[in-house]
């Protein structure tokens, strides 16, 4: 009988033999850079509601030349071109948006070689790259091409006399340049200034204007769960403890806590470029202390140091100790006692 | 301005070179000078297969623990009678031995029974399933032999295959412990008559799984003398310590696994090699 | 009531599609002897049984024809009457290979004579209960297969007072545990009640996943009598909680130590099925010879919980669900999280085959060595709070002492790390290639100091 119904029955193709486990949760890299550069799009429509024509030009160039660079780099490494994990893509987009509107786009292919081939490719690509490649790309032209990379696009400020004025400089890098010229703020803030910098109606980088889009995008990632709320959490809240101990303290040189967190490319780098998971921590308490240290550093940059804005630099220097912030925020693994414990006993 | 840079970097310079040199003078440790000149003496690829660290833990054995001279393989009979001469001790030396790959059951001639997905290491993949390869004794082929090789003397070839040249081969032993089929054997450099297969099933079993398997018929032990070739249960086991005229065994045996390896087979190119590493 | 909520919850572990649906409701049914089964000396975890029959004998079922091949070692039983028709080395499901002896069938379905039955047992004595144990050839059904009267033989001045009882059942598409629940509960309180005097332990928590509530009533029902410290224990439904370790956590909040066993919290956790085992051997006398095995997947045309005679081939079990509808990818001895993958259906049951589950082909996901991009889900995974990412780094490395030093022997190998991975890299092989190297490396080092 059981001869008969084996006939009848197809002949199972049992082809694949691996070790458990045979179940998988059906996530892959490039879902989760796909997710990244969805999360991107408000941000990226912001970009060209603003900026227009640049924002595009400067988008696109750069994914383009991040893509090419990575398979010429994989080519001539004799590897697999890995190109269709979206990783040079999500680079190409957040190098992008840190670029001011009018920079040459040769500049910006300059920027993703440095991004790609330097800071990524040469350490042996995705996985092994010790720095955010786009953050790389960025600071490198910033040191390069220091002129082209602060020349902004102008913007109405409001003024504290009741007329408005056009500036060329980024809000936070007015405040810098009238605290130490004058020793006073150069304007004042309410609701209608709030609005201008949470929708993006000011200076600065293509994709870091507007915090709103840049929120959007962070959300949407929480909830495909591509990131957690511990980095970007930590690093928006001790930006927020910080400046506002500093407010309290001497609200005539220091700018309010809601001014620091909507300027400058701090959204940018907290939901986007600190979360990056190749250089940045795999332990929650580890995500914590990551983002607690780039909310001190960029604070310290923004008040104490020689350029405006620190959120770059702030990010980079955190990368730079992640593999230690790993080892100590290590969980006690199930069973094992704590080691100064077992030290004690 | 130039004369105070000079002479700032001059003076670091200064103070960091007499430290450096007083360091040299009190801190240094002082080791038997009979371990360094050893560690000349001997080939200094650092394989292992002695079983210390290196040739400088290997030869601080020697010196200071008494242990015997003739654990280095790869030295051979020039480097154990310099090592002799230099310890004052008497010490024969054998021939050389070469690893040899006891299979030759390559994609053409022995299927796989499932397609492995997993780590390619031979161990791990020997552990799932019991390795692809349909024969169970076989060599698989991911190339963990290759991967302990100091000097990379061993191929794995197009065919899945993994060949030693006996050429490069240091006699360091560290394949023949790292395969986990225990496929690979050191035999003397001079003989050439081998029972290319390891398989332990009886005959109709062989033949499903290779074409070059040892079936187990025993033609081969009556084509030589004095028990040079022996049976351990279905597999022909060559003697070496016993003559074989390789060439009149080897056109006799109807499963092809006795193959005669003179001349040896053409050297690789150093390219390939490394590739393949 | 005899209910009571998980005090405590594991952190890490993940929630896999469960299937479960597949089987749940299915009665178990029993399947008719087939034309030949394959019976494995090593059924067990330890030392394989020594075979106590020749080639041509006449067996009934339940005559001793493995005896203890050691002293971790279980007996084997006939299962069913029959011809010894050969005894040689045969594949396990495991990958492995172990003697095994062909029994062809007479049809007759024999017992053995001498079957003596204890419906008294509970004016036996503990060490008799654990010999009646020993010679009915019990081991650990929930997979690992470790001799149960060694684990019921605690070494002397270790005290067990929580007798667990894992109903969790966690690993997806098996409901052959949650079936016996259902159906037998009562026989196995009675084996719970054997296994209660044997330790002479006071506490029973039966522990059972909340996505099982019929069988979570039915074990209330028949505890509700006990006077006695016994309760359900109801966990979240979360792999892998019907891991030992993991499973007296999230029951009684106690940690076992790395490299303990469960007698160092003074617990012990025994399957279902082995409960009901023990209450089969002891109160009707009868030796192991068959078990509940969930013959699942989408591809199977009658998917079902199935009685089946230990050595069973899985192509005879899977003729009797019907055979297959559609292309299967993947067999797997046991459940998709820690089963075992199969090159043929030769392989035979045996007392630790829970789940013969068939994949499609658009279920098998296939591992590649792809970089880590140090995305932290694996950590956030890992029930043993083990860092897998870079353990797995080291090994690929082959740095095994850096995997050492990382705990890497406290691996349980339940797979939640590469279910998670989006690199989809094979974690577990490689915590499993660290941890043989380890072993080899101390046997090692055991023989050169005893030389």
């Amino acid at each position: 009988m059981v001869e008969e119904q084996k006939a009848e029955t197809p002949e199972p193709v049992l082809n694949v033999v691996s070790t458990s486990p045979h179940a998988h949760s059906g996530a892959s890299v490039q879902r989760i850079m796909l997710d990244v550069v969805i999360a991107l799009m408000p941000a990226l429509a912001a970009a060209v509601w603003f900026f227009g024509w640049d924002a595009l030009r400067l988008t696109l160039s750069c994914v383009i030349a991040c893509v090419a660079i990575e398979a010429l780099c994989r080519k001539a490494m004799g590897r697999d071109l890995g190109i269709g994990d979206l990783s040079a893509v999500v680079t190409g987009i957040l190098l992008a948006f840190n670029l001011p509107p009018a920079l040459p786009t040769w500049m910006a292919v300059v920027g993703c070689v440095f991004a790609v081939a330097i800071a990524k490719q040469l350490f042996g690509g995705i996985g092994y790259n010790p720095f955010n490649p786009a953050l790389i790309g960025r600071v490198a032209l910033l040191i390069s091409f220091p002129v082209a990379m602060t020349k902004w696009s102008e913007w109405t400020i409001p003024s504290p006399i009741g007329i408005d004025a056009l500036s060329t400089a980024t809000p936070l890098g007015l405040a810098k340049t009238n605290v130490m010229s004058a020793g006073t703020l150069p304007y004042h803030f309410d609701g209608g200034t709030m609005l201008q910098l949470l929708m993006g109606d000011q200076n600065g980088c293509i994709g870091e204007v507007s915090a709103l889009a840049l929120f959007i995008g962070g959300a949407y990632m929480l909830w495909r769960k591509v990131i957690s709320w511990h980095t970007p959490g930590c690093y928006l809240g001790t930006v927020a403890a910080f400046s506002c101990i500093l407010w309290i303290v001497n609200p005539e040189k220091n700018l309010p806590p809601h001014f620091h967190l909507l300027a400058g490319g701090l959204m940018l780098g907290a939901i986007f470029m600190a979360t990056d998971m190749v250089t940045s921590p795999v332990t929650r308490k580890g995500m914590m202390v990551f983002g607690v240290g780039c909310g001190v550093l960029t604070m310290v940059i923004r008040r104490w140091g020689g350029y405006p804005e620190g959120v770059s630099f702030a990010i980079l220097l955190m990368n730079s100790i992640t593999p230690l912030i790993n080892r100590a925020t290590a969980p006690r693994v199930f069973g094992h006692q704590r080691k100064n414990k077992e030290k004690a006993s | 301005m130039i004369l105070y840079t000079t002479l700032a970097i001059g003076g670091i310079g200064l103070i960091c070179g007499s430290a450096l040199a007083l360091a040299a003078r009190f801190l240094a440790v002082h080791e038997d000078p009979r371990v360094e000149e050893l560690t000349a003496i001997l080939p200094g690829v650092n394989c292992g297969g002695c079983g210390y660290a290196g040739c400088g833990d290997y030869a601080k054995a020697v010196v200071l623990d008494g242990i015997e001279i003739t654990l280095c393989a790869p030295g051979g009979a020039e480097t154990l009678a310099n090592m002799a001469a230099f310890m004052g001790v008497e010490a024969e030396s054998g021939e050389k031995q070469v690893a040899i790959v006891l299979c030759g059951g390559d994609s053409d001639q022995a299927p796989r029974q499932f397609q492995y997905n997993g780590v390619a290491d031979c161990t791990a993949a020997h552990a799932v399933g019991g390795g692809d390869k349909k024969c169970r004794y076989g060599c698989l082929g991911y190339s963990s032999c290759a991967r302990a090789c100091p000097v990379g003397a061993i191929e794995i070839t197009e065919k899945n295959l993994a060949v030693v040249h006996p050429e490069l081969c240091i006699s360091c032993g560290k394949c023949v412990r790292t395969c986990p089929r225990h496929l690979i054997k050191m035999v003397p450099e001079s003989r050439h008559a081998h029972v290319m297969c390891s398989s332990k099933d009886k005959g109709p079993i062989v033949k499903k799984a290779c074409k070059v398997g040892c079936i187990g018929c025993r033609i081969c032990t009556k084509q030589v003398e004095d028990d040079a070739i022996t049976m351990d249960g279905f597999l022909a086991i060559v003697n070496y310590d016993k003559p074989i005229e390789s060439a009149t065994v080897a056109p006799k045996c109807p499963g092809k696994c006795i193959v005669d390896t003179d001349p040896p087979p053409a050297p690789v190119e150093e390219e390939k090699v490394e590739a393949e590493v | 009531m005899k209910r009571e909520p998980a005090k405590f919850k594991v952190n890490g572990g993940i929630h896999p599609a469960y299937n479960k649906q597949l089987t749940a409701e299915k009665a178990i049914i029993e399947m008719p002897v087939p034309s030949l089964l394959r019976v494995s000396m090593l059924q067990h975890l330890g030392a394989p049984a020594k075979v106590e029959v020749a080639k041509g004998d006449t067996v009934s079922r339940g005559q001793l024809i493995g005896e203890h091949g050691g002293f971790i070692s279980v007996r084997v039983h006939a299962p069913t009457s029959g011809t010894v028709k050969a005894i040689a080395e045969a594949p396990t499901a495991t990958g492995g290979s172990a003697i095994a002896v062909d029994i062809e069938p007479d049809g007759e379905d024999r017992w053995v004579e001498d079957i003596t039955p204890h419906p008294d047992w509970e004016s036996l004595e503990g060490k008799k209960l654990i010999s009646l144990v020993s010679d009915a050839g019990i081991a650990g059904m929930g997979g690992a297969g470790f001799p149960t009267h060694v684990k019921l033989s605690p070494p002397p001045g270790k005290v067990i007072d929580t007798l667990i009882i894992n109903g969790a059942e966690c690993e997806p598409y098996l409901t052959a545990d949650h079936r016996l629940m259902v159906e037998r509960a009562e026989d196995i309180w009675n084996g719970i009640r054997i296994i209660r005097k044997i330790l002479g332990c006071a506490t029973v928590r039966v522990a059972i996943e909340d996505n099982k509530p019929d069988a979570i009533a039915a074990m209330e029902a028949v505890m509700a009598e006990d006077t006695g410290d016994s309760a359900v224990v109801i966990l979240k439904t979360e792999y892998p909680q019907g891991a030992e370790k993991q499973q007296i956590f999230a029951a009684l909040g106690k940690e076992v130590p790395s490299g303990g066993l469960p007698m160092d919290v003074g617990a012990l956790v025994e399957n279902v099925g082995t409960t009901l085992a023990i209450f089969e051997a002891v109160v009707k006398g009868l030796p192991l010879t068959e078990r509940v095995t969930t013959v699942t997947g989408f591809p199977v045309k009658a998917p079902g919980n199935i009685l089946a005679r230990l050595g069973t081939s899985y192509a005879d079990l899977l003729a009797f669900c019907e055979g297959l509808q559609g292309k299967a990818a993947k067999v797997v001895s046991g459940g998709p999280m820690m089963g075992f993958a199969q090159h043929s259906l030769d392989a035979t049951t045996t007392k630790t085959t829970s789940g013969l589950l068939f994949l499609r082909p658009d279920q098998v996901r296939t591992f590649s060595s792809m970089p880590c991009i140090s995305c932290g889900r694996c950590v956030q995974a890992c029930p043993m709070y083990l860092m897998p990412a870079e353990l797995s780094q080291m090994i690929e490395a082959e740095d095994i002492e850096a995997a050492e030093e990382l705990n890497v022997l406290d691996c349980i190998e339940c797979g939640c790390c590469a279910f998670e991975c989006p690199a989809h890299r094979p974690l577990v092989q490689h915590m499993k290639q660290a941890k043989a190297g380890i072993m080899a490396k101390r046997r090692e080092e055991k023989a050169k100091q005893k030389s």
